[in-house]
């Protein structure tokens, strides 16, 4: 390992000053950065948060001289471990991308070079630093290591899609270590990834930074993730630094309206859809390129007075290296509470009428190669009308499967669907238009569940005709409704997807499921494309929905917050078996498997004490080749003894409604969770 | 990278919140986009230089009675093979007729048959694209091997096994335009539907086509209500690259002599009848390649731009 130049060693690993940056769009410059300010001492690690639009890629495509070629740095200074970056030409900039800053992207599939295997494209960094062909194969081997690859030689000798998301983004971060870099950029290196993926990753990137001392730019919409790895923050907001701080300050301390508000949307510390709606930002980043005479915010504020409209708020010093941008930041915290819609209506569920969804035995095998998969073994679930049924597993658990089934995209191998008392036909063609409308889903990407080229009008008419029978005038006024009911305006149904923002555009889509008045809908990660503020309204209109139309909703996603907020039941799958299954309060307070109890403690927070995280061993097994006895008994931390391989568990109820499948005792279970386990080895 | 025109299209016209808050941003219509397309279009010099010669064409084959000199087929001039001089800027041929007279006319032939030929295979290609494309398995397998199998004989020669199959039990070759639309349509037809094929594979695992399913459509209204509009793009790609590709087999298949027959002034026609005596007299074969040239470049310079702004 090389020493960091001598000279470098006083300055700042990274220095911007009134950084402005602007993209040429149809021959007019437009500002995307507006001077912004801020430094990252040698060692620190520093946060950038902000919704997406706001300039935070930009900047770091800034800082490795990477913008697209319309975008263009038009004033400031940026220095990196003391070279002025912005007056790099040639061989020097190679030289400074090669020696002193590394990126980490969000997708690491599409950072490797898929037709090149692993080993050629990690020597390759150290054989651009004059390493001899052996000794880069050593070094390569060394820095696999070093990112916990148990295997180097094997994974440097495969191709970038023969490992999984995670292993690819270990290697990625061992090639950007590998230079020992002044500083690692890391933008959104684990939005991709499951939540016990992405906390082995987080813990990785701050082991590493330790011994390689290098500074960090963090980018991310996640402030939990922020929060675990970062000592400051900086939060942008239409290319300005608005707030500034240290970490825990900017947390426990907003003093930027914007702050405030983006703290309040996120579902946290355990509230639920019936004890309270989640507050909202309303309105939209401003274009870019937008002129803005005063403060950037303006517009979103609900404090905003005059003087916010004309003038341009200075940084105030709010507190010991704590910045705001704000008028009036004294009184941020006081910021009305922004909520939309009707007030809660409490969710009574009646459990005694018949169960609106009975799914039994449900099971799935898929054939590949000669190989039979077993991608749903035997699930049953029920669920009455108004509950939401929460999914929770990391990918390759059996969610999306279990939710394709219901909707006989998939047809089940052996197993029944049951609505309303009456058995689904197991696949889409067979079911009748009853049975059709009766299940509609919710897609996880607003942009490719809508028809580019189809205007709103024509997909509910369409819809409206096939699922409910109306047409002409009837339809006409039936769109009207929906869009009123999902909070669109109606000039809403003349336009296409085009025209139409993100979380308009998944608001349609909910119209759309909502059209043929279904007793169902998946959810599949409705919110995961969107941004907080968004998120929170679209999850605050799911609720209004079922609260007036009785629906149900299975409801998938990875962010244990979200399934937390909406569901009344939560599933928990692991290798397409059901680990866990009962009452959301009861499944997210201990006793839980061992596995819920992992993927809970995975789970950054923005409030309260950090959790001692639970690390699970390797990664979800192959379900064509899935572990004896108790599937999960390879990973887990609570693992008994011979029993979990040899016999598969009983799901039992635990306690009443509450059905785990597991060995342990659950008053066993119960007094393990109350201290932090030791990982046992399987 | 940070994909700043897609940014910029996006931006939302209606403002998230209460309805009382929603206000009009911008007014980003498809008609806009729309226009905004055909803007960059005609922008570009080298569509604008196409479109003209294309224009000048088109004119020929219209009006080109109205337009020649003389009298296309009048062989009164002499003396035959005169070099071309003010009286006649093209020369004379062999028989003595106005070789510009006959560019002018000659127009005609191509100009009908080569656009109505490209609408038949873009047409017929796009419909077996969607067909292989959305159903896949062995729908796909066994039309795909079809077409392979036909791709594998080149377009010409494809073409004159057809036409001579078509004009079977006849005497002599004589070759109408319909026969020549039907065959050229069909040749073209392998070609455009791979293309289109490859479209509709990345539209039809997206989630838009899974709704349409989920709300029981069948499957012609999804491919053509829902996929097909959204294909449209490599549609007209290949529509103005194939009608390039268009001129030039019908010139060829004239000059092949199935096509119109003497004394037509078709130009594939007139470079056959006159290209042997190239030495003696260029310009009776020249002026006619000249003008096969011209129009293939000039539909190939707009096909680029189109190509070009589509694919943005």
């Amino acid at each position: 390992m090389s020493e960091p130049a001598v000279a470098a060693d006083a300055a700042l690993a990274l220095d911007l000053r009134d950084v402005e940056i602007v993209y040429r769009v149809r021959g007019r410059d437009r500002e995307v950065v507006r001077g912004v300010s801020f430094s990252i001492g040698r060692r620190q690690s520093y946060g950038l948060v902000g919704e997406s639009g706001c300039g935070k890629s930009t900047l770091a495509l800034a800082i490795v001289r990477y913008l697209p070629r319309n975008g263009r740095v038009t004033s400031g200074s940026l220095e990196v471990a003391g070279r002025d970056v912005l007056a790099l030409r040639r061989e020097a900039l190679r030289g400074y991308r090669r020696d002193e800053v590394s990126m980490v992207y969000q997708n690491p599939g599409s950072a490797l070079n898929p037709t090149i295997r692993i080993g050629k494209q990690v020597r390759e960094v150290f054989e651009l630093r004059g390493a001899s062909s052996k000794d880069a194969h050593e070094r390569a081997m060394a820095a696999l290591r070093e990112v916990h690859i148990a295997d180097p030689d094997s994974v440097l000798r495969r191709y970038p899609h023969q490992l999984s998301g995670g292993m690819q983004q270990r290697v990625i971060i061992a090639m950007a270590l590998a230079t020992d870099p002044s500083l690692l950029i890391l933008d959104e290196p684990t939005t991709g990834l499951d939540a016990t993926v992405e906390a082995e990753v987080i813990d990785l990137i701050g082991e590493l930074q330790e011994r390689h001392e290098t500074a960090v730019l963090f980018i991310s919409h996640n402030l939990g993730l922020i929060r675990k790895t970062c000592q400051d923050v900086g939060v942008l907001y239409a290319g300005e630094l608005v707030e500034e701080g240290p970490t825990e300050e900017i947390l426990q301390n907003p003093r930027h309206p914007y702050t405030v508000g983006l703290l309040r949307c996120i579902p946290r510390g355990g509230v639920r859809k019936d004890l309270g709606k989640l507050d909202t930002i309303r309105g939209f980043l401003p274009a870019i390129g937008e002129h803005l005479p005063g403060c950037v915010y303006v517009h979103r504020c609900g404090l905003a007075q005059d003087v916010c409209r004309t003038d341009k708020p200075a940084d105030a010093q709010v507190g010991p290296h704590h910045q705001s941008r704000c008028h009036f930041h004294e009184r941020a915290q006081q910021l009305p509470r922004d909520i939309e819609g009707p007030r809660q209506v409490p969710n009574v569920v009646d459990r005694t009428a018949t169960p609106l969804l009975k799914v039994d035995d449900l099971t799935k095998t898929f054939k590949q190669d000669g190989h039979e998969i077993k991608a749903l073994s035997g699930v049953s679930a029920v669920l009455w009308p108004g509950e939401t049924l929460g999914l929770v597993g990391e990918s390759g658990s059996g969610k999306t499967t279990f939710a394709r089934t219901l909707l006989g995209i998939v047809e089940p191998t052996s197993g029944t669907v049951e609505i309303d008392g009456r058995e689904m036909p197991p696949t889409l063609g067979s079911r009748s238009a009853v049975d059709v409308a009766a299940l509609q889903i919710v897609f996880q990407n607003p942009d490719s569940a809508l028809n580019r080229r189809h205007t709103v009008r024509r997909m509910l008419k369409r819809t409206l005709a096939k699922l409910a029978d109306l047409s002409g005038r009837d339809a006409e006024k039936r769109s009207e409704e929906l869009v009123e009911a999902v909070r669109l305006p109606e000039r809403a149904l003349s336009s296409r997807p085009t025209g139409l923002s993100g979380g308009q555009k998944q608001r349609v889509a909910i119209a759309r499921a909502f059209a043929g008045e279904p007793r169902l809908v998946v959810c599949d990660e409705p919110t995961s494309a969107l941004d907080v503020s968004v998120q929170a309204a679209i999850l605050n209109l799911l609720v209004d929905l079922q609260g007036s139309h009785r629906t149900s909703y299975v409801f998938i996603s990875h962010d244990l917050g979200v399934v937390r907020y909406l569901s009344d039941r939560i599933a928990v799958l692991y290798l397409g078996r059901l680990m866990e299954l009962g009452p959301a309060a009861t499944v997210f307070e201990p006793p839980h498997h061992p596995y819920t109890e992992a993927l809970l403690s995975a789970v950054p927070t923005i409030d309260g004490e950090q959790r001692v995280r639970i690390e699970l061993e390797g990664e979800i097994p192959s379900a064509a080749d899935p572990p004896t006895g108790c599937v999960f008994h390879t990973r887990c931390p609570r693992f008994l003894g011979d029993i979990c391989v040899e016999q598969e568990p009983p799901l039992a109820e635990v306690e009443p409604e509450h059905l785990m499948r597991c060995h342990i005792p659950v008053e066993e279970l119960r007094r393990l969770q109350a201290e932090p386990p030791v990982p046992v080895q399987a | 990278m940070t994909g700043i025109d897609e940014n910029v299209h996006a931006v939302p016209i209606l403002v998230d919140g209460p309805p009382a808050a929603q206000t009009l941003l911008h007014l980003d219509s498809p008609s806009r986009v729309r226009r905004e397309t055909l803007r960059q279009i005609l922008r570009s010099k080298t569509f604008i230089i196409g479109a003209i010669i294309t224009l000048f064409w088109i004119a020929c084959a219209l009006f080109g009675h109205w337009i020649a000199p003389y009298n296309p087929i009048d062989d009164s001039f002499a003396p035959s093979y005169q070099a071309p001089s003010w009286a006649h800027p093209m020369g004379l041929d062999r028989v003595g007729r106005d070789v510009l007279s006959r560019v002018i006319v000659g127009a005609r032939s191509v100009i009908i048959v080569a656009p109505a030929a490209m609408a038949l295979g873009v047409t017929l290609g796009s419909m077996l694209g969607l067909v292989m494309g959305y159903f896949g398995g062995w729908v796909d397998n066994v039309l795909g091997r079809i077409l392979d199998a036909v791709l594998a004989i080149p377009l010409i020669v494809l073409a004159i096994l057809l036409l001579t199959a078509l004009s079977a039990g006849q005497e002599g070759i004589n070759v109408t335009s319909w026969q020549l639309i039907i065959v050229i349509g069909i040749a073209f037809t392998p070609p455009v539907s791979r293309t289109v094929r490859s479209a509709v594979l990345a539209e039809r695992d997206l989630d838009y086509v899974q709704a349409a399913k989920l709300r029981g459509e069948r499957a012609p209204y999804v491919m053509f209500a829902e996929i097909l509009p959204n294909v449209t793009g490599p549609i007209i790609v290949e529509a103005t690259v194939r009608l390039g590709y268009a001129v030039f087999t019908v010139a060829t298949l004239a000059f092949l002599s199935y096509g119109p027959q003497p004394p037509s002034p078709d130009w594939g026609l007139q470079i056959a009848e006159q290209y042997a005596d190239i030495s003696l007299a260029w310009w009776a074969t020249i002026f006619p390649a000249l003008a096969i040239a011209s129009l293939v470049v000039a539909i190939n310079l707009m096909a680029d731009t189109v190509q070009q702004v589509v694919e943005e």
